[in-house]
Parts: structure tokens; sequence; C-alpha cells
């Protein structure tokens, strides 16, 4: 099995990348293959020209701007769980890295590989959702920020141009003292979730005044549950308010597939909402995150 | 029209230099032009973990590379685990003695992989193991022989 015949590219820069995407109609990038090879191999894209970005300058480093973590595209995925910035600033990152398939696959996998793949169950749109990323492309006209809520167009489809490059990714901090948890339920550990769930909260002494709940795998997209998030602010860390939550999840629009049935997503968006507010609740008031 | 590039590559510490097609993959120009068939192919799209490699110590699919980015690095396959005497690796020798492996097939991928992982992690626990080698699928055992050889060669490997 092998990909049919391509004319492969290696840039050095992000310029040259543009411009060999500007110059080539039929072309795509290959940034840790882990996706892309797969669909080469059994010729489910055909490309002309293959772009490797591996050799690329300064895609793949992870910079504290301190407000918020960039990343960039090309930060391996078990480099991102090795980084000093992403233990202390972000440590849901390395809950959610975690089940993203195996650590052979991380050691090549990307951050903006999977961001551009875009898969319904993948772990890392998921936990872009819940920080309200912001996607930052090169394209011929200069940079474009692309919020994440904007970034996902239709089914495995993001919101990139032809001659556009994810070059990295603004992840604003939450306070040093917040709760997170990410959980997933999968049939084994290193496949996509059927639901995966990211939770991010602050408190106000014994209030919480910041909640951000996201769940993948449910939908084409990840979902926020902003209806869920509202209700939690204001109220004290109460397994009663955690349960509201999880009636919400409950009603999410879920799809189905062969394996899987949408009322059965539902249930499992509502357990895992309330397993990790739960979790999220115990972190926060042990202050584990200390940074 | 065909696209070729020249590369040079170390495998096993012996220093390649040569022409490949680029679409080639990293697992197919291991065994097809380099000869070296140890590297198993089972999947070719990154499910199995059969085709494992060391790319600079690093445990990667040798199925989703392709030859052409192995260009400057060096690459260890599972016949450049044992001594140059043929003295066995610890963990091939503990895979031996539990009868960690039927058909092979998977064995290449297994012993990579967990020389890697155990390279990073030397004290693991079983379910360590089990989530280390969650992506290379094994018909034959069962898993359990792998597991066990795992966990003594880890304890070989820390001199206890
Ligand atoms: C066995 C196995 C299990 C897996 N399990 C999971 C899992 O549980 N969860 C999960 O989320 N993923 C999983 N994956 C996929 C994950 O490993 C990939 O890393 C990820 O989906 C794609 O990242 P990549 O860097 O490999 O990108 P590639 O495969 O190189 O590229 C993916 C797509 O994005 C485009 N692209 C990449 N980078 C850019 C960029 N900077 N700008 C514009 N376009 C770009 C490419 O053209 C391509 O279309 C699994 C893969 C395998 C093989
Ligand atoms: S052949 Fe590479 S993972 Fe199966
Ligand atoms: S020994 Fe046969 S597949 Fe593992």
């Amino acid at each position: 099995m092998k990909p049919a015949a391509f004319t492969y590219h290696d840039p050095k820069t992000s310029n040259e990348v543009i411009e060999l995407l500007s110059q080539h109609e039929d072309a795509k990038i290959l940034a840790g293959g882990q996706s892309l090879i797969p669909m080469l191999n059994m010729r489910f894209v055909v490309p002309d020209h293959v772009i490797d970005i591996n050799g690329v300058k300064d895609l793949d480093s992870v910079f504290d701007n301190g407000e918020s973590l960039e990343i960039g595209a090309m930060t391996r995925q078990s480099n991102l769980s090795k980084s000093h910035d992403v233990k202390t600033k972000t440590p849901i990152f390395l809950e959610a890295l975690g089940n993203v398939g195996h650590f052979q696959t991380r050691n090549r996998g990307t951050l903006g590989g999977s961001l551009c793949h875009l898969d319904p169950a993948a772990e890392i749109p998921c936990l872009m959702a819940a920080y309200d990323a912001v996607m930052i492309a090169q394209g011929s006209n200069g940079l474009r920020e692309i919020p994440f809520s904007e970034w996902p167009l239709a089914y495995m489809m993001p919101s990139l141009e032809p001659d556009e490059l994810l070059i990295k990714v603004r992840v604003p901090y939450w306070r040093s003292h917040h709760g997170y948890s990410f959980v997933e339920f999968a049939r084994r550990h290193g496949d996509f979730a059927i639901i995966a769930v990211a939770v991010l909260i602050e408190m106000d002494g014994k209030t919480i005044s910041r909640a951000s709940i996201s769940v993948g795998g449910a939908d084409i997209r990840p979902i926020r549950l902003f209806e869920a998030e509202e209700g939690l602010i204001g109220e004290n860390l109460d397994v009663r308010v955690f349960k509201s939550a999880a009636e919400i999840a409950r009603k999410v629009d879920a799809m189905s597939d062969a394996y899987v049935t949408s009322s059965y997503r539902q249930r499992l968006a509502a357990t895992l909402v309330e397993r990790a507010l739960v979790q999220a609740a115990e972190r926060v008031s042990r202050g584990e995150n200390n940074a | 029209m065909p696209d070729y590039r020249n590369i040079k590559v170390v495998v096993n510490g012996v220093e390649h230099e040569l022409d490949v097609e680029t679409r080639t993959s990293l697992g197919d120009f291991l065994r097809q032009e380099i000869e070296l068939t140890g590297t198993h192919l089972g999947c070719e799209h990154g499910v199995c973990g059969a085709c494992t490699v060391l790319l600079d110590g690093e445990a990667v699919r040798s199925c989703l590379m392709l030859a052409v980015q192995a260009n400057g690095h060096e690459i260890t396959t599972v016949e450049g685990l044992a001594e140059e005497d043929g003295s066995l690796h610890p963990l091939q020798e503990a895979f031996w003695k539990h009868h960690g492996l039927q058909c092979g097939f998977c064995t290449p991928g297994m012993l990579t992989s967990l020389t890697a992982y155990l390279g990073e992690n030397p004290e693991p626990n079983e379910r360590d193991i089990r989530e280390a080698i969650s992506g290379n699928i094994c018909r034959c055992t069962g898993y359990q022989s792998i597991v066990d050889a795992a966990l003594d060669a880890a304890k070989k490997m820390r001199g206890e």
C-alpha cells in the first residue's frame, strides 16, 4: 500500500509554504502525518503536491507571553506534555494529551495537525473550545486571527483559505488557582473519544465566578454548554449544582453512527460533565495547580 | 512522473545514502531498500504498531513517515536492539523467557516501543505497561506474557 505519486516539497520558511500553496492548486500540507499519511496510503486523498512543514523554522515553540500561551502549530503532542509552561499554566493539557492516540503517534502528531484535521472526537479541538483559543493563520494577505468558535466550518473543515497555513494558537490563561478536568470515554485507551469533556472553573471565595464546559465527540464540532456554564455562576461547589449542569448536557445535539446511538452519547455527556465538574471542584478546593 | 530525492540515513549505526521515491514510506524503505525485514508492516495506516522503529531514539510508526523525512536522522530497528556479538537486549531476553511472542508478527513493534518506553519510564507498573502497548496489537498472546516480560525486563534494566 502506498500513496499515489506526488511531488514533494520541503520549504524552510512559512513564506515559502504560502508561496507553494498559492502556486499549486492541489497541494496538501504534511505536519505529523498521523492522519494525513493513513489517508494518502489508502488513497482517500490523492494530492499532486505534498508540502512537508517539518523543516519550517519557528513553528514549534511554546511561548508564555504573560497572559496566554502561544503554541506553534508544529509543536509535537509529546513535547507539549513535557513543556514546563504547559504543566504549570494549562495543566488540563496534560490530561487531554494523554488521550490523544498513543505515545508513538504523539511523538510525531502536532497541535496544528489535530486542529486542521478537525476530527469531531479529537481531544485538542475540544480543549481549544473550552479555552476560546485563537487560531493564527498566515496567508498571501498576511496574518489572520480566528476565534475557535469560528474555526470549524463544517465536518472536518477548518476556516482556512487554500493558501493559508495555521502557524500558531493563542491559549488565554485562566487564573492561577483554577479548577480543571478533562475526561473521556473510549472503547480502548488511545482510541478517539466517544464523548470527551473539558471543564475549567474559577472561584470568587466560595462561589463559582467563571466556568467553561466543552463537549467533544457529540456533534461534528465541539459544543460549549453556555447555559450550563451560566447556571454555575454564583453557586457553591455543590453536587446538586453539577447535576443540573449534567441535565443540560443530556440535551446536547448528538450524532448517531454505526456503533453509537445519539441517546447513548447524550447519556455519556451527562455522566462525564458531572464527573469532570466534581474533579475540577476537588482540584480548585485543594489549590492543586498553584502556578 | 516519479519524484526522487537523495537521502542519507543511519540505520542501526550504518550510514546509507541512496535515491528514494518521495512517496515511499520509511517502513517500505527499510524492508525493500535496506533489506531489513525485521520491521513488520501490518495495517499501514497507523493502527497496529507492528512497524514501530526508533527515530533518534523515539518510537514512531514507520508506515506513517516518508523515507525522505528520515534524511539526516538515525533509525534503530528491531535488528539493532541486540549487541553486536548477538547477546540479546534485556527485553528480548525477557520476551524469550516469558513466552512474550507466538507468531512474532507484533514482536518488532512491541520491542522497539517498549525499549523507548522503558528508557523514559524505568519503574512502570502493570497498568503503565498496558497503556504503553495500547497502540500495539497482538493477535496471539493475549498480552499477559508481554506485560510480564516488560515488567521483568524493567527490573533487570534497573539492576534489580
Ligand atoms: C492509531 C492512531 C490513533 C489516534 N488516536 C487519536 C485520538 O485518540 N485523538 C486524536 O485527536 N487524534 C488521534 N489520532 C490522530 C492524531 O495522532 C494526529 O496527530 C492528528 O489528527 C493530526 O496531526 P498531525 O500533526 O499528524 O497532522 P497531519 O496528519 O500531518 O495533517 C492532518 C491534516 O491537517 C492539515 N494540516 C496539518 N498542519 C497544518 C497547518 N499547520 N496548517 C494547515 N493545515 C495543516 C494537513 O494538510 C492534513 O489535512 C490518532 C492517529 C493514529 C494513527
Ligand atoms: S503497519 Fe504501521 S501501524 Fe500498522
Ligand atoms: S505474537 Fe502473534 S501477533 Fe503478537
